[in-house]
């Protein structure tokens, strides 16, 4: 049913660490990796080796420029994707029940059988989190590597999402925002984690960690007293002749 | 947004055929035998073929069924039974006319309300989403009935037509002079939508990806807003200006036609607007709106 449970056992969801995040699309590689072959339908490409390449993925890293009105420009590399909202207007918007909200983790899916491929709870969606299949017409979205998570036939460090397990820098974290004393809730919490876009009420799970305070930029460079050589000896004295001419 | 040719297709033949059967089910007129079966025949194949339309741009068309399921929170479920709801109930009405059964007129009230309360959910489809500034308005529901009601009194051929069209020339000036606000009455920038405003002044650096996506196709079309404003123009006289004028000077039946047939264009291009002008926030995230 499209109806959103009223309240999760767990709220599991991601913390995005943006001070870490390097932008090298490793995250988005091993989504695409993992899920191309998980859950439901591959994610299909059109045209992948042709002028105009197009394909579903269910994560996308975007690279933005930050000026403060002091300092340095920052380069601030921001993935986005599905932010599991308690609020889901995704699922609510759906006329056939293939998009739900699950009442014992807070997972949204969809259930592929049950998908027309309206497109409406992409429309619905402020944060761009779904795309539309265009091989087998149905939606794609970010499933927390449902099938990765609770599956025991992999090792337990693998038992996390895709995405979180490809990051090379950690700077993506998986765990449950419902319990305080998890790593993701103590994490937003010393790091002021906010969510994208609250006032639409959404209520997403996912939290994103700003960058820490930068250093201030010295304008003395601390390799000027290595730079200030005086010359001694036969290349001192050459160095005072050729002075004076 | 993307202005599916399906979907303006489907809401404009859609809304004008239940706008029709609005005003055949209450009786507004009472045609028999041979006009009757045209005229129902007309309200419903305009609503049949804009509802077939939709289906069009589905992904799989073949579990169209299931949108029946979930009326309890999604508007376009409530649509799907509203619709069916309405041309099943105004069938004993429609072959009464037709086959000059005499059936008492109230029969077809249901029915016409519920041709109102399809428009309406087919309205909501989109007003309720709070993602496009411009579509979540009370305005956008006013809008579709606007239409829905004028164009059935032209088809209907009812002499107050003219006031409709007048009234839909008014809700289309007053849906464009506040939809232009709506984008920036939300508030939302690239600053704001990543939260990075926080830090600093934000500007795209790289883009996610090269080469273009579903994002970008469907809630990011940009093309064809450089000629709104004409377009604009041309929606207003062909969907109201010209026809209302039209029913002033002669009440005779071509008149009504050719009415009815300039309506429609203009309801086709004010809809493409409604799609092509709609601004999603995701587009935020691109730098672009």
């Amino acid at each position: 049913m499209t109806c959103l449970p009223v309240s999760t056992e767990k709220r599991l969801g991601l913390a995005i660490d943006l001070d870490t995040c390097v932008g090298c699309q490793a995250c988005v590689t091993a989504c695409k990796g993992w899920n191309d072959q998980g859950y439901g339908v591959p994610l299909s490409d059109q045209n992948p080796y042709g002028a105009e390449p197009s394909g579903v993925f269910l994560n996308r890293v975007h690279s933005y420029a930050v000026q403060p009105i002091e300092g340095e420009a920052q380069t601030i590399n921001f993935p986005r994707s599905c932010l599991h909202c308690e609020d889901a207007p995704c699922v609510t918007v759906c006329p056939t029940g293939a998009s739900y909200k699950r009442s014992e983790d807070g997972i949204v899916l969809v259930n592929e059988d049950a998908c027309i491929g309206c497109g409406l709870c992409a429309w619905a969606c402020p944060y761009g989190a779904r795309e539309m299949d265009a091989e087998a017409g149905v939606m794609k979205k970010c499933t927390l590597c449902v099938d990765r998570i609770y599956n025991e036939n992999l090792p337990e460090e693998d038992r996390e999402p895709a995405c979180v397990r490809g990051c090379p820098t950690g700077a993506r974290h998986f765990g449950d925002f419902a319990d305080p004393d998890s790593k993701v809730s103590r994490l937003s919490a010393e790091r002021s984690g906010y969510a994208l876009m609250p006032d639409l009420g959404t209520k997403p799970v996912n939290r994103y960690l700003p960058p820490r305070k930068k250093d201030v930029r010295q304008d003395a460079s601390i390799l000027a007293p290595l730079l200030d050589i005086k010359a001694s000896g036969f290349a001192g004295w050459l160095d005072r002749v050729l002075g004076k001419i | 947004m993307h202005p599916a040719p399906s979907v303006i297709v489907f809401s404009v033949l859609s809304g004008a055929g239940f706008g029709l059967l609005f005003f055949l089910g209450l009786g507004f007129v009472h045609p028999s035998g041979l006009v009757a079966f045209l005229w129902w025949g007309l309200g419903y194949g305009l609503a049949v073929i804009g509802l077939l339309a939709s289906t069009f741009h589905l992904g799989n068309p073949k579990r169209a069924w299931r949108a029946f399921t979930q009326w309890q929170t999604s508007w376009l479920s409530r649509e799907a039974w509203a619709s069916v709801a309405a041309l099943v109930l105004l069938a004993p009405m429609a072959l009464s006319d037709w086959l000059d059964l005499g059936l008492p007129r109230p029969f077809g009230w249901l029915g016409a309300a519920l041709a109102l309360v399809t428009v309406f959910t087919t309205s909501m489809i989109y007003a309720q989403i709070k993602a496009v500034p411009r579509w979540h308005h009370w305005l956008t529901p006013v809008m579709f009935l606007s239409f829905a009601l004028a164009g059935g009194a032209v088809l209907a051929g009812q002499s107050f037509a003219a006031v409709l069209l007048s009234a839909l020339a008014a809700v289309l000036l007053a849906i464009w002079q506040v939809g232009d606000g709506q984008f920036a009455r939300r508030a939302q920038t690239l600053g704001t939508a990543t939260g990075l405003d926080r830090i600093g002044e934000v500007t795209v650096f790289e883009q996610a990806h090269t080469a273009g996506n579903y994002l970008l196709r469907e809630m990011i079309f940009v093309v064809g807003r450089k000629h709104a404003q004409k377009l604009r123009a041309i929606a207003l006289a062909l969907a109201a200006v010209i026809p209302a004028a039209l029913l002033v000077i002669s009440g005779e039946v071509w008149t009504f036609a050719l009415a009815a047939i300039c309506h429609l264009i203009g309801a086709l291009t004010a809809r493409w607007l409604f799609f092509a002008q709609a601004e999603h926030v995701v587009g935020l995230f691109y730098g672009k709106r």
